[in-house]
């Protein structure tokens, strides 16, 4: 009689796991389990990022997050990462400052004026300067590009206005400002794509009423197109921005590789140094765990950066996104 | 505008001239580099890839709740880390906890990393853009839903998914940051997934910083090997997918 009992609640068992075990069952928690693998990248990074820096901030405190001494020789280490920093912020804003206004440039370009043959190659190509690896934009421009920046811009704007203090000292090609030109070149593509998208959304009713006002091409594009499309091509400014901050390789290669307090960047002809490049060329020959954990840091501290830039871009671009009113879509 | 096409085609020059010069020999050529690029391609994907597209189907198929907002928003902030981060990440993980040498799988789970939320995202905006009447007509059939998903919308959606894969992987071939302190570089072909490994990028890199000219000539025909199949990659998907619209 028991036996027969525990077969029948075994069976009633089993009737009820295959009733709920369905394939659709299976499969949507499967996925979702494997979707959750962005938060197990995303913990991870995070963890060993923090867990790698405990050492350096432990002993350095704020110091290393202001702090410019770079000293690797044991029993001496002192550790500061503002020059990296700043370094960043300056390559960054330099290739803002120059990449921006080239790809607004593009992208109305190919949206407003060039003519319907030329848009499609000219687009091609800016889409294939993305695809080029940063390995080679830095091999090009250490070999071939900052020959041209040394000779064309920076000797002659060294010799003649020397004197304004970011243009001091003598320029051998190394230094922020060719790795600035070289970010700008690297975000281009970005910034021009999204601008284009943008740019072309932009509904022809806003251009012909302003045409039928009397306005210019030209203002029509300044005023009325960029203008509807400001927060569109804000985000696309800032998505260029993230991918300049964590740009490593060409920089790397570009930038002069300076450390500790030289590294501060007062002039655009001196060698510098950038978060990521820092790392890139200094972590395979860091010894001791003090130094690995300087490397980490400056690790963290890049993250942090570039995600704050990610996420205060996305929160702004919403509520530009909000605020906008009278598109009639 | 004119300085694009014109750094393009400078940029050509010097690679072609001394390209050619070089085969696929091993110490003395990029043959392990090849091999190696080749290697982690194969290995991310085969990690990545499945990965990445299922996480892009459960944000597509089954994503109107909150878990799912909070897995787009992260797969969002994933993509833009900065690559080197990721190489650290690789290194504290795999480098020092799990295998304890530089080793290929390192490099290949750090490119892992970047590469699967960028799959998740481009599957599910191609999925996305299948329209429901075909999800719709496949469930009055009486398929259940995965069946649906797998048999029907899958293929519908192959052509993006394809695209945008294609595209990542292109991205992931050129990526050097996260190899650096991951697989380290060696002189030799492969030799164990647990040892260090050469790579296209990483010779590149190495190569022109040496002083000597021929290293140098070493790293532009490597160059020009890994141009040739980023950009290969990326024109053979542009243009597969214009022909597609075409029609």
């Amino acid at each position: 009689m028991d036996n027969a009992l525990k077969q029948f609640h075994l069976h009633k068992f089993f009737t009820i796991i295959k009733s709920k075990l369905t394939g659709d069952f299976i499969f949507k928690n499967l996925a979702a389990i494997i979707a959750a693998s962005a938060v197990v990248i995303l913990l991870i990074t995070g963890w060993v990022l923090a867990t790698g820096s405990v050492p350096v901030v432990q002993k350095f405190g704020a110091n290393f997050f202001f702090g410019s001494a770079w000293n690797p020789v044991e029993g001496r280490e002192i550790y500061g990462a503002l020059p990296y920093v700043m370094g960043t912020l300056v390559t960054s804003g330099i290739a803002l400052l120059i990449g921006v206004p080239l790809s607004l440039g593009i992208a109305v370009f190919l949206v407003e004026m060039s003519p319907r043959t030329l848009r499609v190659p000219i687009g091609y190509l800016v889409e294939l300067l993305a695809a080029v690896p940063s390995v080679i934009y830095g091999l090009w421009g250490l070999f071939i590009f900052r020959f041209w920046i040394l000779d064309y811009i920076e000797k002659p704007l060294s010799t003649y206005l020397g004197w304004i203090p970011i243009f001091s000292g003598t320029p051998f090609g190394l230094d922020i400002f060719t790795a600035g030109i070289i970010l700008s070149i690297m975000i281009i593509p970005t910034v021009a794509s999204i601008s284009k998208e943008v740019i072309s959304a932009v509904p022809n009713n806003i251009r012909e009423g302003a045409y039928s006002i009397g306005a210019t091409k030209w203002e029509v594009i300044r005023h009325w197109v960029i203008n509807y499309g400001r927060s569109g091509i804000f985000g696309a400014v800032i998505l260029g921005l993230g991918r300049a901050v964590g740009e490593t390789m060409a920089v790397s290669m570009l930038i002069g590789n300076a450390t500790g307090p030289a590294a501060m960047p007062t002039s655009l002809f001196q060698p510098s140094q950038t978060m990521a490049s820092l790392i890139a060329n200094g972590f395979l020959e860091a010894t001791g765990s003090l130094q690995v954990a300087a490397y980490i840091g400056v690790g963290l501290i890049l993250l942090i950066v570039s995600l704050l830039i990610n996420v205060g871009a996305g929160i702004l671009v919403s509520r530009v996104l909000k605020v906008k009113g009278g598109a009639i879509e | 505008m004119l300085s694009i096409l014109w750094e393009v085609i400078a940029r050509g020059a010097p690679q072609l001239s001394l390209g050619f010069l070089l085969n696929n020999n091993s110490n003395g050529g990029i043959g392990p580099a090849i091999q190696g690029t080749l290697i982690l391609i194969g290995l991310t994907s085969l990690i990545g890839i499945p990965v990445g597209i299922l996480s892009g189907i459960y944000l597509a198929e089954f994503g109107n709740n909150k878990y799912a907002t909070t897995l787009r928003s992260i797969n969002d902030i994933l993509t833009e880390f900065p690559s080197i981060v990721v190489g650290i990440t690789a290194y504290g993980v795999i480098v020092i906890a799990i295998i304890g040498s530089y080793s290929a799988i390192a490099g290949a789970i750090a490119l892992s990393f970047i590469l699967i939320p960028i799959v998740a995202r481009t599957t599910e905006e191609s999925l996305k853009l299948v329209p429901n009447s075909v999800r719709e007509a496949s469930l009055a059939l009486g398929a259940h839903k995965w069946r649906t998903t797998l048999s029907v919308v899958l293929p519908t959606a192959k052509a993006g998914l394809l695209t945008g894969t294609l595209l990542a992987v292109a991205r992931i071939a050129g990526e050097t940051a996260p190899l650096i302190m991951t697989i380290l570089g060696n002189r030799y072909f492969f030799q164990g997934l647990n040892q260090p490994m050469a790579a296209l990028p990483l010779e590149i890199w190495r190569d022109s910083l040496q002083p000597q000219a021929s290293m140098q000539a070493h790293g532009w025909g490597a160059a020009l090997i890994l141009i040739l199949m980023v950009l290969s990659l990326n024109i053979i998907v542009r243009l597969a997918s214009r022909g597609r619209l075409k029609r």
